[in-house]
């Protein structure tokens, strides 16, 4: 188990900044995952734990201890990779004996060690097999267990369900999720999926351009977005978002909307017209045209149908105020939640 | 029914019939020369220049291979020199060839791409150009008629630096800082990960430079002036060189001795070859 910072870590690569100035902090037994779309840094922020792509300036520390120019093989940390990596022409058993062996474990020891691994990942009977005989889901575990054979300090994991089918990579979650309650040591997760961040993580660490955007819960993530890029990142679909008269912007999840045939007393009241409608099985999405503004509603209801003029209601509760910046607005009294709700009433008289 | 099944498979197959007659002619040219080496070798001197010449030894001897190992110039000599030098050439080569071009494809460094540049200009520029100066600088060294001078200029492979540094780059990094993150020093990388992964690439390089060495001729007769260190093909030349003509099922004979190993080397590595260069990717 262990702790990882990130002090003032800069990386560039040639003269692109990737990440500059980053402060973080990764608590110990944590399962964090750092999620984000392609290219904003959450591998390379993997590679500094890793060693295998160090910071350009900066200090990366494990346990207090600075690691930062430490070699690879002396981190104490193992990593399964998108693609597994696994050696092709060493069979299972030699995939995972291969990190022991140059760490000098003793042969009794190795084999018993191999035998627990082999035995947890459900692949004692294909040991002495080349990998290329085996699945894409035999290889994942093969990576697993020879991470997990090294009993790391901690475990990186760039993004190692990608390459398996949907199905494969439910049940595959819920094994990692399993193994890090059983295993108890840091997990460091790399993915640029949501709903893997969201089913696995116990923190988020939410990123965009070589920039942290919000580290939370998954929970906290959801309910309450730093920003209108966390807001838009977590949720299917994202959040609507709807530029104000002032400036500002207003928020709400497509699960908040109500559709009904009259108007109410909510403060987002405005009418509209179904264009698309997506049945899903529990739910339904529509997608409702209010003039030139277009939103998304997740609703229990598969009543409505193309083409109905319909009302989209959101309690107070549920709206969330953004401002020029997309920054979160929080309302620090009742009377500014009282005039942002005005202005909210003010646009639905468009 | 079975008419009609034959009818359809004939039909198929007309089309291809041109293809396969070309494939067949085109074999037989290759294949013709060899077959008249070593059917020569296995006829007396007197069938060899009897015309018409015949297709198949109407007397069948040893006789020639019988010569060429009771002669008095010592053939075992020039095999020992042939063996010394490709083996001693093929192990030198691949010692520089491997850390070459695994750091050409996987490390990085100041002037990499300038050096590497040099390695093409050498794969690019014809060795009868530098045969002059190299001679001279062995000369000067006093290397000459020696097996020296056989096998240090062909210690760096530069077309073999080329084409495995090719195979190395094509191998995802991944598998490499794996193996870094498994605690591996870079020799254990190379050569326990890397190199059973190109072994086909290893094998054909390694085979091309066999060959080459094998057959050299012009360079040993440059570079020795005794029978000590001349390799089999100056042996060849050596028993045609003789007074009452040109022995031809005498010079067949050592020709098949000279290309037996090559051809047996080629069975042996030909899978690979291909392998190498249909390289598939990894998966």
């Amino acid at each position: 188990m262990a702790k990882i910072e990130f002090r003032n870590v800069t990386k560039s690569f040639d003269k692109t900044t990737i990440i500059e100035n980053m402060n973080l902090t990764i608590e110990d037994g944590s399962f964090t995952v750092l999620v984000g779309p392609s290219g904003c840094g959450k591998t390379t922020l993997l590679r500094m734990i890793a060693g295998i792509g160090p910071a350009t300036s900066g200090q990366v520390l494990m346990d207090g201890k600075d690691i930062t120019d430490l070699e690879p093989g002396k981190r104490d940390v193992a990593m399964v990779f998108q693609n597994y990596a696994i050696y092709p022409t060493m069979t299972v058993r030699g995939n995972i004996e291969f990190g022991l062996k140059n760490r000098g474990v003793p042969k009794e020891e190795r084999t018993r060690r191999i035998l627990d691994v082999a035995r947890s990942v459900g692949m004692v009977e294909y040991l002495d097999r080349k990998p290329s005989t085996l699945s894409g889901g035999q290889r994942q575990r093969i990576a697993l267990a020879r991470a997990m054979v090294k009993q790391p300090k901690v475990f990186l994991m760039d993004e190692p369900l990608s390459n398996l089918d949907a199905k494969l990579r439910v049940s595959m979650r819920t094994e990692l999720i399993e193994m890090h309650r059983q295993l108890k040591t840091t997990f460091v997760y790399v993915t640029h999926d949501q709903v893997e961040a969201m089913s696995m993580a116990d923190r988020i660490v939410l990123m965009d351009k070589g920039r942290i955007q919000q580290q939370a819960s998954p929970e906290t993530l959801y309910r309450d977005p730093e920003n209108v890029f966390a807001a838009q990142f977590v949720g299917t679909p994202p959040m609507n978002i709807l530029l104000m008269r002032n400036g500002k912007r207003l928020g709400f999840r497509p699960e908040s909307v109500q559709l009904a045939s009259e108007p109410s007393e909510d403060p987002f009241c405005r009418a509209g017209e179904i264009v698309t409608r997506e049945m899903l099985g529990s739910e339904t999405l529509y997608k409702l045209r209010m003039g030139t503004d277009t939103i998304m509603i997740k609703s229990g209801d598969d009543s409505y149908r193309m083409g109905d003029k319909l009302f989209a209601l959101v309690p107070a509760s549920k709206l969330f105020f953004f401002n020029e910046d997309g920054q979160r607005i929080r309302p620090g009294s009742g009377a500014d939640m009282n005039a942002l709700i005005r202005t909210v009433r003010g646009e639905n008289l468009d | 029914m079975e008419n009609l099944q034959l009818k359809r498979r004939l039909r198929n197959y007309l089309p291809k019939l041109p293809m396969d007659l070309l494939k067949i002619a085109m074999m037989l040219v290759f294949v013709f020369p060899f077959y008249w080496m070593v059917i020569t070798s296995f006829k007396p001197y007197i069938e060899s220049i009897q015309t018409p010449p015949t297709l198949w030894p109407v007397t069948f001897t040893f006789e020639n291979y019988e010569t060429i190992f009771s002669s008095s110039v010592n053939v075992w000599q020039y095999a020992q020199n042939t063996v010394v030098v490709t083996l001693s050439v093929i192990v030198l080569q691949l010692a520089i060839m491997i850390p070459a071009a695994y750091g050409f494809a996987k490390r990085n460094f100041p002037l990499k791409g300038l050096l590497f540049g040099v390695v093409l200009v050498a794969f690019m520029i014809p060795g009868q150009i530098t045969y002059i100066t190299t001679y001279l600088m062995f000369s000067k060294a006093r290397l000459i008629n020696s097996l020296w001078p056989q096998i240090l200029p062909f210690g760096a492979n530069a077309f073999g630096i080329f084409m495995l540094r090719q195979a190395f780059k094509q191998l995802p990094d991944e598998i490499v800082e794996s193996a870094r993150l498994d605690g591996a020093g870079e020799l254990k990388i190379m050569f326990q990960i890397m190199l059973p992964m190109c072994k086909s690439s290893i094998i054909t390089i390694a085979m091309f430079s066999f060959v080459d060495t094998w057959n050299s001729y012009f360079w040993p007769l440059v570079m020795t002036n005794s029978e000590q260190y001349r390799p089999l093909t100056m042996y060849v030349e050596k028993i045609r060189d003789v007074e009452q003509g040109l022995d031809w099922s005498l010079i067949m004979s050592a020709n098949c001795l000279l290309v037996l190993p090559v051809l047996i080397v080629f069975i042996f590595a030909s899978k690979k070859i291909i392998q190498a260069f249909a390289y598939n990717g990894m998966k």
